[in-house]
């Protein structure tokens, strides 16, 4: 359990603003923390780490506290047990990937993590490869391989995905549900594309301007508890076509694009890059092999 | 042709780059993360040489390395020392001279590491040394290599400061930059010429590998 009850006034562009945080997550929760830039979802994963302080407040976590301002309490970073990906992955680039796995092996532990970290991301065959030859995707699973070999409790990925393909995404995004049950992590993920936040997350803290305006159920958040449908997916808008009588929506739901035609007054809610959800009530869907 | 003079400012030169190379890392380091209010000053007094004429420096050095002032007779009371008209004073004064070629580079380069890098080992449980030792140190071998040629290049080209606090001892401070003017006061212009033209391609060759370092071209050796 990660309690976080603290303040701390944070300076972005030239605007001042005051992050104000009462979350508690429980043990082995896959949450996100989702929101418009510069709203301080990236500054609280620092303020977990303990690469930051905050100004007031507390830090507990399994009833241990890791900060207090008041009792000058500071456990440090490395004493959190934490696995963190960086946005730019902050794979060094004067090693291999290989070299960097065992950088991050803590003194007197067993390498068999590393190996078995190598067969979980695949990373086999780019193992001699230096960051700079490897492509985003690469990149990332280093990145993620490298955060877990300490075996920490707690996964911190800041926008981890943000910077691949649409194929690349989906991959990696089955790579972090396959690593968050099979090492019990708890595991915070800061992300602005809600259909990868439903897909992976329990529970969503929306922030705004350093508060939590909105937390739970992602589905029920991003969908506003409204459908009740049996059958749903989440995408963007990619274009809207003006028929004579009826409106078209082409949405890309993974990387299929689907047509839903909706009515002319409706269509005004709409425009290209909305995060929409479709789904249906009456009908039955059709499977079949293909 | 004397190769003595030649010699003595290679000698020179390969001193003061490394003496300068193991104090301007931790100094370039410390500047590179410091938010202390005394940065500004400590970066003035480190650059001063850049544009300070060098009879200023090797002035006050030679005022006080004398004997006849207290410092310099405390250095010779107690250590038996005497920085005046010696190889020792002429690299303390080599040193000070060339600091901001030697900080300055890797300065630059430690601080055009990402941030993300530094944090990414403190959470790995690496300390600040293991740190820059095994990350920041080895990703900015390009910055560090231009520092210690352009050091190097720096006080073979040394001719003020040499003269004020080295005088024209042969074989003790007469290095080669001393030797041309020597010679030309002497009116032995050939001489000089063999020395100056010795001198313009150590020259050439130390900038030229700089050139080549920062345009990339020997990259396969400095990463």
């Amino acid at each position: 359990m990660i309690e976080l009850k603290l303040q701390k006034s944070l300076r972005s562009g030239d605007q001042e603003m005051l992050l104000d945080l009462d979350i508690s997550i429980k043990k082995g929760e896959f949450v996100t923390f989702y929101g418009e830039s510069g709203s301080g979802k990236t500054s609280t994963l620092r303020l977990i780490s303990g690469l930051v302080e905050g100004d007031s407040g507390t830090i507990f976590v399994d009833n241990d506290c890791w900060w207090d301002m008041n009792a000058k309490i500071n456990l440090k970073p490395a004493k959190r047990k934490i696995g963190y990906v960086f946005q730019d992955y902050a794979l060094f680039p004067n090693m291999t990937a290989y070299e960097n796995l065992e950088f991050a092996l803590p003194k007197y532990q067993d390498k068999a993590i590393i190996d078995e970290l190598i067969a979980i991301m695949d990373l086999k065959d780019i193992l001699n490869l230096k960051p700079d030859m490897l492509s985003g995707g690469q990149k990332q699973r280093v990145a993620l391989a490298r955060a877990l070999v300490s075996k920490p409790k707690i996964l911190l990925l800041d926008e981890p995905l943000s910077a691949l393909d649409n194929i690349m995404r989906l991959k990696l995004q089955d790579y972090l549900i396959k690593i968050h049950h099979k090492y019990h992590l708890t595991t915070i993920l800061v992300s602005h594309d809600v259909g990868e936040i439903i897909k992976l997350s329990q529970k969503v803290f929306e922030f705004q301007k350093g508060k939590i305006i909105r937390s739970g159920n992602p589905k029920e958040i991003f969908t506003h508890g409204k459908t009740s449908a049996k059958f749903q997916f989440t995408g963007e808008v990619i274009e809207i076509f003006h028929e004579k009588v009826i409106g078209i929506i082409s949405v890309l739901i993974g990387q299929d694009i689907v047509k839903v035609v909706c009515d002319l007054s409706e269509l005004e809610e709409f425009k290209v890059g909305d995060k929409v959800m479709v789904g249906s009530k009456a009908f039955n869907p059709i499977i079949q092999k293909i | 042709m004397n190769w003595i003079p030649l010699i003595l400012t290679l000698k020179l030169a390969l001193v003061t780059t490394l003496v300068l190379f193991v104090l301007a890392i931790p100094l370039s380091y410390w500047l590179s993360i410091t938010k202390s209010k005394i940065k500004p000053v400590i970066e003035t007094l480190v650059s001063m040489p850049l544009v300070l004429p060098p009879t200023v420096l090797g002035f006050y050095l030679l005022l006080a390395f004398s004997p006849q002032n207290v410092f310099g007779a405390w250095l010779e009371n107690w250590f038996g020392i005497r920085l005046v008209f010696s190889f020792t004073g002429l690299v303390l004064a080599s040193c000070i001279y060339s600091l901001p070629f030697m900080v300055q580079p890797i300065q630059a380069g430690l601080s055009g590491i990402s941030s993300s890098l530094t944090e990414a080992a403190s959470l790995l449980g690496k300390n600040r040394l293991n740190t820059l030792f095994y990350i920041l140190l080895p990703n900015i071998k390009s910055s560090i290599i231009t520092a210690v040629v352009l050091t190097f290049a720096h006080t073979v080209g040394e001719f003020g400061v040499v003269l004020m606090i080295g005088g024209n001892i042969p074989g003790k401070t007469k290095v080669a930059s001393i030797a041309v003017y020597d010679e030309v006061e002497s009116l032995n212009y050939s001489l000089a010429n063999q020395y100056s033209i010795v001198l313009i391609i150590l020259s050439f060759i130390t900038l030229f590998i700089v050139y080549m370092i920062n345009g990339g071209h020997l990259k396969r050796f400095t990463r």
